[in-house]
């Protein structure tokens, strides 16, 4: 029982105090702060041992993070997720297969029809080049693995990276000014990290995508530019600019670093807190980083010529670049010359030098200012004002983490820290140092941009995990502190019994001995379920009795120590072994939602459908059906019209032309797909037949219920449609202003493609055509179709493709032959449909 | 159509023909005097697969012994003749015992418009004036041809049987009669050979008499046949070896529907595949049984498969490249497993599918040690699934790393050659086996085995291999921590 608790006390205790020099087994009986008196080296016996105990927490975190994401192979199977991961996961596919020229140089023809897309050129390779390696790694040790388990298995790998990262960048930031907290807060934050739902839900086992990887980039980009600011090493300024180049490699997102970290240096610099280390910090990164990111094809010139760069390169990060140099020449010329000589060389100095740069600034206005967007994406548009893509790009506002988010999934995605944040920011206000400053404005600058686009909360996570991490550790310290101050003061009072001692602190010993079994028997019952709050629950007790210990023991210690001891922040103790309990609990929550989200939220692969009933599991698996039924049972050069949302997996799973796909970079194509799915059949076929399109492939969820069916989607494509195409109206398909399907339906809406693929013979299901999604029955039941035909619906219906007819060669007379609606309704064979296409 | 008229053509030619097996006559059977007294010919065509069970009476009138008889097939049925067994009865009555006879083909430039013939090695030698009686077991695949080529999904499939009204034999048949048997009633049209009758699901052709050799009356059956024509185009079988106790065996399948083409449109309502649905109601909140009138569905699409698999089968997955396929069932007992697997998709004719199915069984039950010290595999050749053909088998045979010498012995000629196959962690290759044959059908569910010689150090190379990496690293890791690389000059302390 000994050893144990002693392991704990020293994670407590050894962590949070590194150059603390005791011994490892007096410490139980003398375990009081730091004494430099002691000798060097017990000292080093000790931080090796806390320095072991850290990497095994480590360790840890990093098999949690990883655990923790497993969940959707173990409840579902390890499978690719979602839309995205399936376009990574075939680009991983070719380049495996072709090797990294032909990668670099792939044109795709199965996308985009007739366009086509240059792959090499408009994908962030970081993920398929990082999955590719390890891959070709594996293969190269003869471990087999395929290309889809390795897939599967890199977002949570890189969680776990992003978990250590996060346990070095916020380590870093106190180091330099109080060394204390930087572990134990480090240590924190990973933890937190490792299990925030909001990075959970883009990084579970199977969801391949982008942000997955460069989460860890990001935070590991930050961390070098925070221990080179702190260092002032070229070296890490170097790996800082590498580490910056991986971030662009990966994700569109790198924009937010070159745009933090010189609104960092400028704040530095406003704030007088200029220094070379900081020189050194920003230069190397802004022209290498700059030099590197414009290697990566799909940023190119980019990196300096668009305005998200603007922002950046020129407007900031070329003028604090300049200011930099400004500043920094400014501090060497003042070394070097005499205080006169300075201020007549600063006059001139400031003259000529706000001539040159308000020139320099006019031409740049007038370069933005002649581009239509004025340099800017609509994406970056509407993260400046977040009204701009709802009523101007419909492309971007239809997809729903393009949307600002709900105050509820701040708390479904950050949970507590929600809380935790503000007290950490406090924190990193006490004392303010460079590093701490840069935390600040990280945390300000991703609360804003999570709040513009839901997708940006990946962004606020770690800033939040890092606050959270020192707030919480901030916390422990200064309520164990205070708990340690004041509780041998009454162990000193309860073994001398003597009346000298006042009845006040007497009271006290009898209050915390009743306090630290309740908080036990609390916390044991509601926090039953999670085990990492069981550890800190045993060492807050263990942390109890070694006070006590403590107490009884050192009693001439403890009476120099609040003398030397800082004396800020000694609370009452009630209030302290309170708020320890409530931030255990708040732990304890914290853990419970996380392991929630994960298990129930975010961990379907949303290719496979599930649903529980009174008699068991029943599995909808009908995307995979369609998809497999496409890629044996068509040509292979055949062209698969759909929304663009399925055209990633159509590519990937059925290797399928596709005439749109979830890369929205053509937006007119896309119209031009949205417009046939509302127009009526003829015109529909027209334009489908002018893109050689042989399939049409909708998906229908009204028989089983699944709501983000086309139906529900369809507004979008009239929207997207009728604003490349006028002719397309959208309250043509509103009946006063509501999107219905049942009866009162307009006849555009009953007439255009996407309502008669999706209803064809629905009727014959149940008789009546009941919609289980929009929970009406359809409005025109008894229909046939003349110039498509169906060729394949899945088990559920919710897949069903279509088949364009060949055109016919136009007999006249024949067309009149109509038969009555009634009597065609009742007969199911098609030989009826066929002998008379002009219905 | 175009058969159709083909079919004409060739019963044009038949005298033809006819009169040039005449003349081939004399040559082919001077060197033996044999007849056959009474001939039989079942042809069973009730499945995918022709099966056909010929009985020969034979009797030696000349002088010299007889070791062998000759059963000839022609060009069109030896193209599609997956495997011929013969047997000959022995014992009289109850006490009959089928004694099966080896069968070797005959490379005959001498036979008549390519018909190939293949000779019965008989038990011992027929004396003159002897008679025995022989039978053979013979099928065919892809020997019945959907006509019309495309239905719809509601028609029947019919389908062409194309045969001889009389059995093809080298030599002159005294007496025979043709049976062909076919799974109903429903036969669209037969060619008519005098005396033919039709009774039930059962055409006899016969009995006729005296038939010359090499004679050949060209027949055709067209009739209804739903049953659903799985054909397995390509099947790769890997069977991996684990000396720490475990068979590994991964099937990899290519199936196709090769019956009647699917035409026109696709129902769900009418392909009465399933009789409900489960679905998830939004309004209730869980998932309700949805009831259909469904009309019985007569096209021979296929729906489930059903594999046999040994007993005390475990991780048992079926999935193909896009993942787990959620529909199979697995039942185990003692003495079979059985595997109901569903492809993602119902096969209606033309359709193709492709999946995986891979199962582990405990190594005791396949792995023996022979007399001489050889390790031997004892395991089943052919196709776990019933009912099926497989165009293309090839069986891998994955020996562990650092076997060496393997040979194997099939009851039947199949292609053999050795490849290198690299697994977890292995240096020099696993020796892998493969083994090829075509035309495979159930009857080849037969066991083979693999010899090789192995020595069990070897199962230690990988445990030992690891063992010494992360040894060897945490050696570097201390030879890096006390080492100093730095250019500096030391100070005074070590950090």
């Amino acid at each position: 029982m000994l050893q144990p608790l002693n392991l704990n006390r020293i994670h407590r205790w050894g962590l949070q105090s590194p150059p603390a020099s005791h011994r490892l087994l007096p410490c139980l009986i003398q375990p009081s702060m730091a004494d430099p008196s002691e000798a060097k080296g017990e000292g080093s016996l000790r931080k090796a041992f806390g320095g072991v105990l850290g990497v095994f927490i480590l360790l840890l975190i990093g098999t949690l993070a990883f655990s923790i994401r497993l969940f959707s192979v173990i409840k579902y199977e390890s499978v690719i997720h979602e839309f995205d991961p399936y376009f990574n996961y075939r680009v991983t596919q070719f380049l495996t297969k072709n090797g990294i020229y032909d990668f670099w140089n792939w044109f795709d023809d199965r996308t985009w029809y007739p366009l086509g897309r240059v792959i090499g050129g408009t994908v962030y390779p970081g993920l398929t080049l990082t999955a590719g390696s390890i891959w070709w790694l594996l293969n190269n040790l003869n471990i087999p693995l395929s290309v889809e388990t390795v897939c599967v298995f890199t977002a949570p790998i890189f969680s776990a990276n992003a978990a250590w990262a996060t346990y070095l960048l916020t380590k870093a930031p106190p180091s330099h000014q109080f060394e204390v907290k930087g572990t134990g807060a480090g240590l924190t934050a990973a933890a937190l990290l490792a299990m925030v739902p909001s990075y959970i839900s883009r990084s579970v086992a199977g969801s391949y995508d982008n942000e997955a990887v460069a989460i860890f980039a990001l935070i590991f980009t930050f961390y070098l530019y925070i221990k080179t600011l702190n260092t002032g090493s070229l070296f890490y300024a170097t790996l800082n600019a590498l580490s910056y180049f991986y971030m662009v490699c990966s994700w569109g997102g790198y924009t937010f670093i070159i745009n933090l970290i010189p609104m960092h240096v400028l704040l530095c610099i406003v704030t007088g807190r200029y220094s070379s280390r900081l020189y050194i910090a920003y230069a190397p990164l802004v022209v290498l980083g700059t030099l590197l990111a414009s290697l990566v094809p799909v940023v190119g010139f980019n990196a300096v010529m668009t305005s998200e760069h603007f922002a950046s390169f020129l407007v900031k990060c070329q003028e604090v670049f300049i200011i930099l140099h400004v500043v920094a020449l400014v501090y060497y010329i003042k070394g070097i010359l005499s205080p006169k000589m300075f201020k007549v060389a600063m006059t001139l100095v400031v003259t000529i030098g706000i001539a040159v740069c308000s020139a320099v600034l006019a031409i740049l206005i007038a370069l933005v200012a002649s581009s239509p967007t004025k340099g800017w994406s609509g994406r970056s548009l509407s993260l400046l004002d977040p009204t701009y893509a709802s009523k101007y790009i419909p492309i971007i506002a239809s997809v729903s983490e393009h949307q600002p988010p709900t105050w509820p999934s701040y708390f479904m995605d950050i949970n507590v820290l929600a809380f935790l944040v503000p007290a950490g920011i406090v924190a990193c206000f006490l004392p303010l140092s460079d590093a701490s400053s840069f935390v600040i404005l990280y945390i300000a600058t991703s609360v804003y941009f999570s709040g513009v686009m839901v997708r940006l909360m990946l962004v606020l996570a770690p800033a939040a995990c890092i606050m959270s991490g020192i707030a919480l550790s901030e916390a422990f310290d200064a309520f164990t502190r205070s708990i340690k101050f004041q509780l041998p003061k009454l162990f000193e009072a309860s073994p001398s019994d003597a009346g000298d001692t006042n009845r006040g602190t007497q009271d006290e010993p009898t209050k915390v001995d009743n306090n630290t079994p309740t908080e036990k028997t609390e916390t044991t019952a509601k926090e039953r379920p999670s085990e990492k709050h069981r550890k800190k629950e045993k060492k807050k007790l263990e942390k109890g009795k070694e006070i006590k210990e403590k107490g009884k023991e050192n009693t001439d210690k403890v009476s120099n120590k609040p003398l030397n001891a800082k004396k800020l922040l000694v609370l009452p103790l009630e209030a302290s072994a309170v708020a320890i309990l409530l931030l255990l609990i708040l732990g304890a929550f914290y853990v419970v939602h996380c392991v929630w989200a994960a298990a129930e939220a975010y961990s379907a692969p949303s290719i496979v459908l599930t649903s529980h009933s009174h008699d068991g599991l029943h599995v909808f698996d009908d995307f995979r059906e369609a998809y497999a039924w496409l890629k044996h049972n068509t040509d292979v050069d055949d062209k698969v019209a759909s929304w663009w949302d399925y055209g990633y997996q159509t590519t990937a799973m059925a290797n399928r032309t596709v005439i749109v796909d979830n890369n929205t970079w053509n937006n007119t194509h896309i119209a031009t797909v949205g417009t046939a799915m509302s127009s009526p059949e003829k015109p529909a076929w027209d334009i489908f037949n002018s893109l050689d399109v042989k399939y049409v492939l909708v998906v229908f969820g009204g028989l089983v219920g699944y709501s983000s069916d086309d139906i529900n989607k369809f507004l979008w494509m009239v929207r997207i449609g009728g604003g490349v195409f006028p002719h397309i109206r959208e309250p043509d398909y509103l009946r006063d202003g509501q999107y219905r399907i049942d009866a009162h339906a307009t006849p555009t809406m009953l007439n255009c493609l996407m309502y008669k693929l999706s209803y064809y013979r629905f009727v014959e299901t149940d008789g009546k055509g009941f919609d289980r999604v929009r929970g009406t029955e359809i409005g025109k039941k008894h229909f046939r179709l003349t110039h498509f035909e169906e060729v394949f619906t899945t088990h559920h219906w919710m897949v069903r493709i279509y088949k364009l007819k060949s055109p016919k060669n136009r007999i006249r007379g024949k067309s009149k032959k109509k038969t009555n609606p009634k009597t065609t309704s009742k007969i199911n064979s098609n030989k009826n449909v066929k002998k008379n296409p002009w219905q | 159509m175009g058969r159709r008229t083909r079919s004409a053509a060739a019963m044009a030619i038949v005298p033809l023909l006819l009169l040039s097996f005449f003349h081939l006559l004399q040559f082919v059977s001077s060197t033996q005097e044999i007849r056959v007294l009474s001939a039989e010919k079942r042809i069973d065509l009730t499945s995918p697969i022709a099966r056909v069970f010929l009985t020969l009476k034979v009797e030696n009138y000349g002088a010299p012994e007889v070791p062998e008889i000759l059963i000839a097939f022609s060009p069109t049925e030896s193209e599609h003749l997956a495997i011929l067994k013969a047997s000959t009865v022995e014992g009289k009555r109850k006490k009959k015992t089928y004694v099966p006879l080896s069968v070797s083909p005959v490379s005959s430039p001498d036979a008549p418009n390519g018909a190939q013939l293949y000779s019965v090695t008989l038990r011992s030698p027929l004396q003159s004036g002897e008679t025995t009686t022989v039978e053979a077991l013979y099928v065919l695949t892809h020997s019945l041809e959907p006509f019309p080529t495309e239905i719809s999904q509601s028609e029947p499939q019919l389908v062409y049987y194309r045969d001889s009204a009389t059995i093809l034999s080298p030599y002159t048949i005294v007496e025979q009669t043709v049976y062909i048997k076919t799974p109903s009633s429903k036969v669209e049209s037969y060619t008519k050979v005098e005396p033919t009758a039709r009774s039930g699901s059962e055409t006899r052709y016969g009995p006729y008499h005296d038939r010359l050799p090499y004679s050949f009356s060209p027949v055709i059956v067209h009739f209804e046949n739903n049953n659903p024509f799985a054909v397995v185009e390509e099947l790769v079988r890997e069977i991996e070896i684990s000396h720490w106790g475990n068979l590994q065996i991964r099937d990899h399948y290519r199936l196709k529907h090769a019956g009647a083409r699917h035409k026109g449109v696709f129902s769900r309502t009418i392909a009465a595949l399933g009789y409900f649905y489960w679905v998830y109601d939004t309004y209730a909140k869980h998932p309700c049984r949805l009831d259909y009138q469904f009309r019985q569905s007569l096209s021979a699409s296929f729906k489930t498969l059903l594999a046999m698999l040994p007993p005390r089968v475990h991780s048992v997955y079926y999935r193909d490249d896009i993942g787990n396929i959620s529909s199979s069932h697995l039942r185990i007992n003692s003495q079979k497993s059985e595997l109901e697997i569903e492809p993602r998709y119902p096969l209606f004719g033309g359709w193709k599918a492709t999946f995986t199915i891979g199962y582990g069984l405990p190594l005791q039950d396949f792995l023996f040690e022979s007399s001489d010290g050889r390790r031997y595999l004892n395991f089943s050749f052919g196709c776990p699934l019933i009912e099926t053909v497989v165009d293309d088998l090839t069986v891998k045979v994955i020996l562990p790393e650092g076997s060496r010498n393997p040979t194997a012995a099939v009851p039947f000629p199949v292609n053999q050659h050795l490849e290198m196959t690299y697994s977890y962690l292995d240096v020099v290759g696993r020796t892998t086996l493969v083994l090829q044959k075509r035309n495979v059908v159930p009857e080849h569910n037969y066991p083979f085995q693999v010899y090789y010689d192995f020595n069990p150090i070897f199962m230690l190379a990988e445990p030992l291999m690891l063992v010494s990496s992360v040894f060897l690293f945490f050696v570097a890791y201390i030879a890096y921590v006390h080492i100093d690389l730095s250019i500096r000059r030391p100070l005074k302390t070590n950090s």
